[in-house]
């Protein structure tokens, strides 16, 4: 077998196995499918969700879930199912509950502070309206009532 | 005021400098698991020397054990092997095989090369009770109480500093705990 056929043998067999975890969904379940891999974490390698990701976990973790959809199981038991097994950290979007709080909240806590300290600070340096000292006010009134 | 002007950078610098060291000394691909303190997973699985009998999560009950994931084409597993020939050897406490997605005939090659520390072996060639104690990479191991709770789990391979700071002293809380 020439180096080609091999290498197209091995793509071949690799888009074959990618395709048939989604095969037997109809269109409806396929756009759930793909949107919840997308929300999915790989956890082998981390920084790809399962989508992306080709390690056989990933594989496996696609085929799983498209048999969960096509056995009439929600979005949110998938997830569930996923998160009992592998915690928080499979989930893209982690839940809000006691030990994220930080992580969901730091960000508006900093908006908030740096608010406050903008609002100071342009406060603090509102400028004095006083008069120039060099204009004569009455002068200027006298000429303005000529006109 | 001119005063906190100078000491705000610098606290909050000092504070992210704790934040970021804190964080390095973490290993990001040891993800905890919410396994812990729960039943160990259910499972059916045929044994990989005797495919004809079906090993389940119930040979845990009633005392300590240990479940050790691996598979024959797992590098890392090697590294830690000698480690749990050593346990077999010095240890009551019972070693249990988890052969994660592999040809049971490689795995039994494996084992008549390396040594087989196992009292039972389950083949898992889909992974799907890898999926349900949730492995994402072997070796892991768990040590399950004598209730059958999954009370610690390491991932990685084991060495011989980890195995006697760590997962041998773990072991024995345990066995005091059950009152071996």
């Amino acid at each position: 077998m020439s180096l080609r056929a091999l290498l197209l043998a091995v793509l071949m067999g690799l888009s074959g196995a990618l395709i048939a975890a989604s095969d037997d969904l109809n269109p409806e379940q396929e756009a759930r499918y793909h949107d919840l891999l997308e929300e999915l974490r790989c956890l082998v390698c981390q920084n790809q969700n399962i989508a992306e990701s080709h390690a056989s976990l990933a594989l496996d973790l696609k085929r799983q879930v498209a048999d969960m959809i096509v056995a009439g199981r929600s979005d949110d038991e998938i997830k569930t199912y996923l998160q009992a097994r592998y915690g928080d950290f499979v989930l893209y979007r982690p839940p809000f509950k006691p030990r994220t709080w930080l992580l969901w909240l730091t960000p508006f806590v900093v908006l908030v502070c740096a608010l406050v300290i903008a609002v100071l600070m342009l406060r603090r340096r509102r400028p004095v309206r006083t008069p120039p000292e060099s204009i004569d006010r009455e002068a200027l009134r006298r000429l303005l009532d000529k006109e | 005021m001119n005063r906190w002007v100078l000491i705000a950078p610098i606290l909050v610098v000092g504070v992210l400098i704790a934040i970021f060291a804190i964080g390095l000394t973490l290993d990001p691909s040891r993800v905890p698991s919410p396994l812990i303190d729960k039943p160990s997973p259910a499972f059916e699985l045929p044994s990989l020397r005797a495919p004809d009998q079906l090993l389940t999560e119930r040979r845990f009950a009633g005392q300590v054990s240990i479940v050790n994931v691996w598979a024959s084409w797992c590098v890392p597993c090697r590294l830690e092997h000698p480690l749990w020939m050593e346990w077999a050897e010095t240890s009551d406490v019972p070693l249990y095989g988890l052969n994660y997605k592999d040809a049971p005939r490689d795995a039994l090659a494996w084992l008549a090369r390396h040594g087989d520390p196992y009292q039972a072996i389950a083949s898992d060639r889909a992974g799907n009770v890898g999926i349900d104690w949730g492995v994402y990479g072997v070796p892991e191991t768990f040590v399950i109480d004598a209730s059958g709770r999954i009370r610690y789990k390491h991932i990685g391979p084991l060495d011989p500093t980890s195995m006697k700071n760590t997962f041998r002293p773990i072991v024995e809380q345990l066995l005091q705990e059950s009152g071996a």
